[in-house]
């Protein structure tokens, strides 16, 4: 499928304003797994013609990890300088699929200035689904497969979005299972708080290794994720407990793609 | 008459004891920086009725919910019964509500002594949680001696006051049956009556027991509310301003510190002008006078039930890292400083600090910022503002972070990311499908 991705910088030039803003996130231009994750989010909104675009070159780390390492004045820089570039092209409505870029702009920009309506794409794709603008058909059956969904902890706890990921996969006809923590209760994928860019203090084990556990006792097939360093986390965990053969971890975005053949 | 006059003394004695250490707590709170929480009094009485006086957090726990909520209930309720005491005491009187009251004293007295029950059977069964069966959640590096007592002694001592409570009541009722003296027929004993049988039969002997137990009783409750402030039962009181001064954001909202804000601004922009607004007198927190009082009030509020360290992923996979030690080493610590100010006076510089005497680095690098142990705490504490503040100390003051952390600073400054791609290939992933 050839994806035509316009930059926010060939949009502006053209005269042209896209109803939403695709925020991509570190990860989800960087990293191979999440880049799969980030095409897909732009074929849901390709699918049901919203018109969208990319900063492309011109974004930045929302400095998320540097904020929640205590590098405030790292964190303040690249914040100020994101809000130039966002309110440059008179941004109003982002969507992203990092939680933590979403609730980095969504709750610490407003401080700083940067104000604008800002979006996980579980909520872009529970809103499509509840205006009929998105189905669970024309693709991949889901029929009887038991999915659990992991709560990323910045769009859980951190910003009390639980029911949006759900939404995506109750549309599905598949078994959707809960892990013991789940919700309010989920446990982290060991990433947060700039984990994901140090190794872990000495323990008895990986924190990954502890919420795989929790995957298999659900039983669960497919590990629904909602974030790209959950997604890096619970793959790690599975492949090192040899269980890839029984189960997937797959982005939401992406079993949206599967489910309606895009 | 003497026996009025003692009474006065001791209660008077109880209450000026106790404002004069609440009244050292309230100080010490205060050393913190200002924190602005006065907005929204109307969500913040609706979270403190919902969270602090309805209890609604502690329900993921059933059983420690409902033993917890008979003794709160208790406590609160049986407090009535105190008021009476108290009246007693000061004039002489006997039980004198019995009179005004009527009927309804004999429901209110019967009720008591249900809930006496309760609050014992509650007790018993804490402290078997604690001590037989030694549940998880009570263990722990931090929990040494003293916060094991300390949890013991509050249970036994509820205990033996609702022991005295009920035989008082229970001698009481055998003199009325007597129509001994002065005891008049007052009240109803559906607890009491049972172990009535057990107590002596001679008038003399009842009279003691009821008088022994009605001063254990009182003077055991002034004793235990002197014993609170050195206690983490103190939580009874700071629940409720606690809960009301909760963080009403988003959790996963940090603050943005306006110190650095100023900066930051001056740096990307060289014609900007900050307003004085009185630098700090450093980043982060090192030391507990860095905090803000309301870090401090959670400190003192804490009752140490290790809800969030059993949900702290660092924790439960082995790490140094348990949120409850974070809120007790600050507690800690902030007695310390108070002590320090009483004993040498202001700005007394005792060579120590929260960070490293108290809170090792690996605890700070431990932490996912995961917010799972504000979400558990069922009075609302934040142990992780109080991680996040020390380590904007660590890396702003010191420039300590961890090797790796300072590599990803760099990209993000040099790259615009966290790791080390050019920001010229942040548009790759569109052409490779």
């Amino acid at each position: 499928m050839n994806l035509q991705i316009p930059t926010m910088a060939q949009m502006a030039a053209q005269d042209q304003q896209p109803e939403i803003l695709f925020w991509v996130g570190c990860a989800g231009s960087f990293d191979e797994r999440a880049q799969k994750i980030t095409r897909d989010i732009c074929k849901i909104l390709d699918h049901v013609g919203i018109s969208f675009a990319v900063l492309g070159t011109e974004e930045s780390c929302t400095g998320d990890p540097a904020k929640r390492a205590g590098n405030e004045f790292l964190f303040q820089m690249m914040a100020m300088t994101n809000i130039a570039v966002l309110d440059g092209y008179n941004v109003k409505k982002i969507v992203t699929g990092c939680p933590h870029c979403f609730n980095t702009i969504k709750n610490e920009y407003p401080g700083l200035g940067g104000n604008y309506e800002v979006i996980h794409h579980s909520q872009l794709i529970q809103q499509l689904i509840d205006e009929g603008k998105l189905k669970a058909e024309g693709g991949e059956s889901f029929k009887g497969k038991k999915i659990t969904f992991h709560d990323p902890c910045y769009l859980g706890r951190g910003n009390g979005v639980y029911e949006a990921p759900r939404a995506a996969l109750e549309i599905l006809d598949a078994e959707l299972v809960e892990m013991k923590r789940c919700k309010s209760n989920g446990l982290c994928c060991g990433a947060g708080g700039a984990q994901m860019f140090k190794e872990p203090e000495p323990g008895k084990k990986d924190i990954n290794m502890e919420r795989i556990g929790d995957v298999i006792e659900a039983k669960a097939e497919i590990v629904a994720a909602g974030c790209p360093f959950c997604m890096t986390m619970l793959t790690d965990g599975v492949k090192h407990q040899d269980k890839e053969q029984e189960i997937q971890v797959l982005d939401i975005a992406e079993i949206t793609v599967r489910a309606n053949g895009l | 008459m003497i026996a009025q006059a003692i009474f006065i003394i001791i209660l008077g004695a109880a209450i000026y004891l106790f404002a004069k250490n609440a009244g050292k707590i309230r100080r010490n709170i205060l050393l913190g920086k200002d924190a602005d929480r006065s907005d929204q009094p109307a969500l913040r009485w609706k979270v403190m009725a919902k969270v602090a006086l309805g209890q609604t957090k502690m329900v993921k726990r059933p059983v420690a919910a409902v033993m917890h909520f008979f003794i709160y209930v208790g406590f609160i309720i049986i407090n009535l019964e105190v008021l009476e005491i108290m009246i007693d005491g000061i004039f002489g009187s006997h039980r004198i509500f019995s009179h005004p009251l009527g009927g309804l004293y004999n429901l209110l007295i019967g009720g008591f002594e249900v809930l006496a029950l309760l609050v014992l059977t509650a007790c018993v069964v804490f402290l078997c949680r604690r001590n037989v069966v030694r549940l998880k959640r009570f263990s722990g590096i931090e929990m040494t001696e003293w916060p094991k007592s300390d949890a013991n002694y509050i249970l036994i001592i509820e205990i033996l006051l609702m022991t005295a409570f009920l035989t008082m009541n229970a001698a009481d009722y055998k003199l009325q049956l007597l129509h001994f003296g002065h005891y008049v027929t007052a009240g109803s004993f559906p607890v009491s009556s049972v172990i009535a049988p057990l107590l002596p039969n001679g008038s003399g002997a009842l009279v003691m027991l009821e008088r022994g137990c009605w001063w254990f009783h009182i003077i055991g409750i002034l004793a235990f509310l002197n014993y609170l402030p050195y206690s983490k039962h103190f939580h009874i009181l700071l629940a409720f301003p606690n809960v009301y001064y909760s963080n009403l954001n988003e959790k996963g909202k940090f603050t943005n510190m306006a110190s650095v804000t100023n900066e930051v601004k001056a740096m990307l922009d060289s014609s900007f002008v900050p307003e004085n607004t009185g630098e700090p007198a450093r980043f982060g927190v090192k030391d507990v006078t860095d905090l803000t009082w309301k870090n401090l009030m959670e400190a003192y509020t804490c009752t140490e039930c290790g809800r969030c360290t059993s949900v702290c992923p660092a924790n439960i996979t082995g790490k140094l890292l348990s949120p409850r030690k974070i809120m007790m080493d600050t507690r800690d610590r902030l007695t310390e400083v108070g002590n320090n100010i009483d004993k040498h006076g202001k700005d007394h510089d005792d060579g120590k600090a929260l960070l490293d005497n108290y809170i090792t680095r690996e605890e700070l690098w431990a932490c996912t910022t995961c917010n799972a142990c504000v979400d558990a705490c069922p009075v609302n504490i934040n142990p992780l503002e109080i991680i996040t503040e020390m380590r904007r100390y660590v890396v702003m003051e010191e420039s300590q972070a961890p090797a790796s952390l300072n590599n990803m600073f760099g990209n993000v400054e040099n790259n615009g990311a966290p790791w080390k791609y050019s920001q010229a290939d942040r548009l790759n992933w569109a052409q490779n499908d």
